[in-house]
């Protein structure tokens, strides 16, 4: 898989085999190169579309609203410890 | 070769809210570990933010209190890293829209007043808190979505010191202001700073620096001037630095390195899709403004000017707002401000926290204090005597001359009353009499205090002075 | 038999006190326990509580209650969070992960009286247009078991053809809802960006997702909206718009209403027998009194390039959070980070993997401005020739996929050709449109084709008044597939 993309694997997170490596570098490759297609047109001037809808100051009010239950909010935690979500050691 | 420090400060202030930055959780400190929690906030897959209008206003008002600007359009984007304690593994926050920018901050420093530079202060949610136990750590998400306020100098720092009291300034600030408790050991305020030297009179920065871990402004003050040395150090043994991040141990008084430049993370930062963007109106603007006080020092700076108080008493009032505001009212119209002053510090806040009570539970009218001191520089009643005046004031909110009629406190100014007194006392103490005669000032003191107490406290000791010195000669 | 009824069909005879809803959903259940084997729509379903429900329901319409979906079972695609029920999005990364909370949809249906059950089979995450990227086995195209279904709402739409549910919920995000519908033979709706609250809908790209229903017919898809539309105070992207009376909507009428044909989805690649069932499906409309014209939409080829890299950018942050801190199935690692990676290299299958590594890969430094940057002017360019092309027609018409449904493994090997062929689908929901597929035909192999019209902004009431008009001069809709 060539450099940056296995760059993007890194920041992704993501484990992959020696084969995933192979084809998915490959067909990414491919894809990469379709959506190449865009620079054929000339954007100069033109604003991006950051937001699906017209809508500005959507807000909240600072009222309380009910939590989970401690219960809830841990339910499916696959560690825990002391009312914490456990992860393996945390070194700066 | 001299070289000279560079330094900009980046301060995360959570703000004082009811609720986090996109849910409805309890924005509060020392709850049980993730009980203050939602689907948003830790988040779990299907669940979206709703900001704050509160927390809005308040990033609004911290603007105004930095001298910034409201821009009319802001913004929010996805800042994308993993970490345990970052729910979504993005933290939303404000990257080229902030909510306010170019500002500056002035404080006193050294002889003079220092201003700082404000780049921007621009809100975000902060992230849980994790604990490190021997082999694995624990994170508690009820932090998680609280609003916080990263506020950023331009880099006109130049020594450790103006950095403490740049952060001390801006802690009494928004301490003020009613933005943020600013408790640290709550990690309501946290500090990263940036630091870089270069030999005098250069004009490019030299490599940038990113110190971490500072738990105090004080941890601040140490790391910087570590840090400072450490950097002249390399340069001058002829070596190079490089950017990175680095971390302060307070224990051991050192910075390490955390990571590297090509480490660093590549945020990928983009606009968030499921946020609207926020354009703060004129009349939105103005009702915020409306709730700005003024600032601490400009405070300090008009009660020494208007009230000619001492820099220590300005002190007290700017750090007890709601004593300050209290004098303000206490000494209008008084003639001696300053004693006013003395009145409100030494006596009413004493009592105050004696009984750990509010100046707004004082049970006498704010004229009071004023017309105690008319009745003492008038002659009225003796210092002393306003003492247990004031006393009772507190008790019981009876007015000073209501108090000093029903007990008579009256202070006796009749000679002719005194010199009755004073030659019972000479009488009385003819030993001390004798002393006086033989050169011992003391004696006539003590001669004094047997008129004082013979007129139980109310003949003008000023007077009696006199009247002694004239019968003895 | 009650589980072939349509939503108002149903719900007349549950108000004549012909049916109970509990015999309807047990009806439903059979029917899932007859075929669902063979068609794999199903993830899973609780009949106990399904029929709990039901009850309920019954109880409520003896006690008087009258509620539009009273007594209905519905199925829910795998990516709603229902309180209490696994929420898996067809992936194994969620494990046995239990939604503590009710998406904003389930919520609706509830107060609407329906019986909410089930969970059905999607592509992983949404990602896909045939259901062969769920982690739990494709399901199969009722009308020919040896054919996908679409996706990535394949399981609703196979559940929804093959009778096992009366309706269902999916999303659609570049055609996830229409697609399978045209391939199964039923009718997809999707809503305009921000008619129906996301609150509770596993996010894939934040900025093109949206909720609808998979229904039997046109008038059920009316009835769906009605219940789902709305304001949601929890989702930002909500549009506060009145929600009108679709059913009102379907007048039959459609005399002067403006048709578009885009001349650029004339390409090369779209089977003859597609072809021909849709200019057949215009041409009724035409006799019915629509206009016809020829638009255009100069950017349609650009408009595939667009989505892959925004949806792809959007979903590689949301789908950040699967990384097993919180909930799902962790990996163990020495580290944080080496957890992650062997929890997200484990746990997500390779559709996903694939885009989320392009997403962050067009984010990345270096790469943001000629990618994304760039895909986001894009995006306003094809915007703006619907904006257009909707100054001179109200509708635009044309297929909803350019073939019918292909065999099960014919294009897995190739995720491009894959993308390529949502081409008619995918500017709908770059664009914030509304569209809907509904049934327009056969294949002579028996497969269902469909016909996709696209509608304003808000522009539902017209977009179902037309397919409502043309569905009743046919009888697509009435035919079922035979399940051996």
């Amino acid at each position: 898989m060539r450099e940056d993309l296995q760059h993007a694997v890194k920041l992704a997170r993501i484990e992959l085999s020696a084969e995933e490596e192979g084809r998915l570098g490959s067909q990414l490759g491919d894809i990469l190169k379709y959506v190449d297609k865009l620079n054929e047109l000339d954007v100069e001037g033109v604003e991006p579309t950051a937001h699906a809808v017209p809508l500005t100051n959507v807000l909240r009010e600072d009222e309380p609203r009910e939590s989970l239950s401690h219960e809830a909010a841990m339910r499916n935690a696959p560690k825990t410890r002391s009312g914490l979500f456990i992860v393996p050691k945390i070194v700066e | 070769m001299t070289y000279e420090a560079v330094i900009g400060l980046e301060t995360h202030v959570q703000l004082r809210t009811r609720t986090k930055m996109w849910c409805g959780c309890a924005n509060e400190y020392g709850a049980e570990a993730n009980t203050n929690v939602c689907p948003v906030c830790i988040g779990l897959p299907g669940v979206l933010p709703v900001p704050n209008a509160e927390a809005l206003r308040k990033t609004a008002l911290t603007g105004m209190l930095l001298n910034c600007d409201v821009p009319s359009y802001a913004k929010w984007d996805r800042k994308n890293y993993f970490y345990p304690d970052n729910p979504k593994n993005y933290q939303l926050t404000q990257l080229d829209f902030p909510s306010t920018i170019e500002g500056f901050v002035e404080f006193e420093f050294g002889e003079g007043i220092e201003r700082v530079r404000i780049n921007r202060a621009h809100l975000e949610e902060d992230v849980g808190k994790s604990t490190h136990f021997s082999d694995y750590s624990g994170v508690d998400f009820n932090r998680a979505g609280v609003p916080l306020l990263e506020i950023v100098t331009e880099p006109d720092l130049t020594g450790p010191d103006m950095a403490y009291d740049y952060l001390n300034a801006l802690k009494a600030i928004l301490e003020n202001g009613g933005v943020s408790d600013c408790d640290m050991e709550k990690g309501q305020v946290r500090c990263d700073v940036n630091i870089s030297v270069r030999p005098v009179g250069q004009t490019d920065l030299g490599e940038k620096i990113e110190i971490k871990n500072m738990n105090s402004f004080s941890g601040v003050r140490r790391a910087a001037a570590y840090e400072i040395e450490r950097q002249i150090g390399v340069l001058r043994e002829g070596g190079t630095l490089v950017q990175e991040t680095r971390r302060w141990d307070d224990v051991v008084g050192i910075t390490e390195n955390m990571r590297t430049k090509e480490d660093a993370h590549d945020y990928r930062y983009f606009p968030d899709p499921d946020l609207m963007p926020h354009t703060p109106s004129e009349g939105w603007i103005a009702e915020v403004r409306a709730s700005v006080k003024e600032l601490p020092l400009a405070r300090k700076q008009r009660l020494i000017a208007d009230f000619k108080l001492p820099s220590s008493d300005a002190v007290v009032f700017v750090g007890d707002a709601a004593l300050g505001d209290y004098f303000e009212v206490a000494t209008k119209g008084a003639k001696n401000p300053k004693a006013v002053a003395n009145w409100v510090i030494n006596n009413l806040q004493a009592k105050l926290s004696e009984i750990g009570s509010t100046v707004a539970d004082v049970k006498f009218e704010t004229s009071a204090i004023g017309e105690l001191v008319g009745l003492v520089e008038g002659g009225k009643i003796s210092s002393k005597i306003a003492q247990d005046v004031f006393a009772e004031m507190f008790e019981s909110g009876k007015s000073p001359a209501t108090i000093v009629e029903e007990k008579g406190l009256s202070q006796v100014c009749d000679t002719s009353e005194l010199m009755v007194f004073c030659n019972e006392a000479i009488e009385a103490n003819s030993v001390s009499v004798e002393d006086f005669r033989n050169g011992k000032e003391a004696a006539l003191n003590f001669l004094k205090g047997q008129v004082m107490k013979a007129s139980r406290g109310k003949a003008n000791p000023k007077i009696v002075g006199e009247l002694l010195k004239e019968i003895l000669g | 038999m009650p589980h072939t009824l349509t939503i108002s069909q149903l719900t007349d005879k549950l108000a004549q006190g012909e049916l109970s809803s509990r015999e309807a959903t047990q009806s439903c259940l059979d029917r899932i326990d007859a075929v669902d084997g063979q068609l794999n729509a199903f993830l899973s379903h609780d009949p106990e509580d399904a029929l709990t429900q039901a009850d309920a329901a019954d109880a409520a319409r003896a006690a008087g209650k009258s509620r539009p979906l009273l007594g209905v079972p519905i199925a829910m695609k795998d990516v709603i969070a229902v309180n209490g029920h696994p929420l898996n999005c067809a992936s194994k990364i969620l494990g046995d992960f239990n939604s503590p909370y009710d998406a904003t949809v389930t919520e609706k249906l509830r107060e609407a009286g329906a019986v909410v059950f089930g969970r059905v089979n999607m592509d992983e995450f949404a990602m896909g247009s045939s259901t062969e990227n769920s982690a739990f086995g494709p399901a199969r195209n009722p009308w020919d078991s040896d054919c996908i279904p679409g996706g990535s709402s394949g399981g609703s739409a196979v559940a929804v053809a093959a009778d096992e549910c009366l309706a269902s919920l999916g999303s659609d995000t570049g055609g996830s809802i229409r697609q399978p519908a045209a391939l199964c033979g039923c009718v997809g709706l999707k809503p305009t960006y921000g008619r129906v609250s996301r609150y509770g809908l596993v996010a894939f790209a934040s900025s093109l997702d949206q909720v609808g229903p998979l229904t039997k017919d046109v008038r059920d898809a009316a009835t769906m909206l009605g219940v789902i539309a709305g304001e949601d105070k929890r989702d930002s992207t909500n549009v506060p718009e009145p929600v009108p009376d679709y059913i009102a909507a379907l007048t039959g009428d459609v005399k002067g209403l403006k048709i578009g044909l885009p001349k650029e989805y004339q390409v090369d690649g779209i089977d003859p027998e597609v072809k021909s069932a849709t200019e057949a499906a215009v041409a009724e409309l035409e006799k019915h009194g629509a206009e016809v014209k020829e638009i255009s939409l100069p950017h349609t080829q650009y408009a595939i390039a667009t989505y892959y890299i925004i949806a792809t950018a959007e979903a590689s942050a949301n789908l950040a959070r699967f990384e097993g801190v919180r909930y799902g199935a962790r990996v163990d690692g020495a580290s944080p980070e080496k957890m992650n990676r062997a929890t997200r290299g484990a746990g997500f299958g390779e559709e996903v993997k694939r885009r989320i590594i392009l997403g962050t890969y067009v984010l990345s430094s270096g790469y943001y401005d000629a990618y994304y940057l760039r895909a986001q002017k894009v995006r306003t360019l094809i915007r703006q020739d619907f904006l257009n092309a909707f100054k001179e027609v109200d509708l635009i018409a044309s297929p909803t996929t350019p073939t019918p449904a292909f065999k099960i493994g014919e294009k897995v090997d190739d995720p491009l050709q894959m993308y390529l062929s949502d081409i008619f689908t995918i500017s709908c929901n770059l664009a914030g449109l509304c569209g809907i597929s509904i049934p327009c035909g056969f294949s002579v192999s028996g497969l269902p084709l469909g016909l996709q019209l696209l509608g304003k902004p808000f522009g539902e009431p017209d977009l179902l008044r037309a397919a409502h008009a043309y569905e009743q001069a046919t009888d697509w809709h009435t035919k079922r597939p035979e399940i051996s």
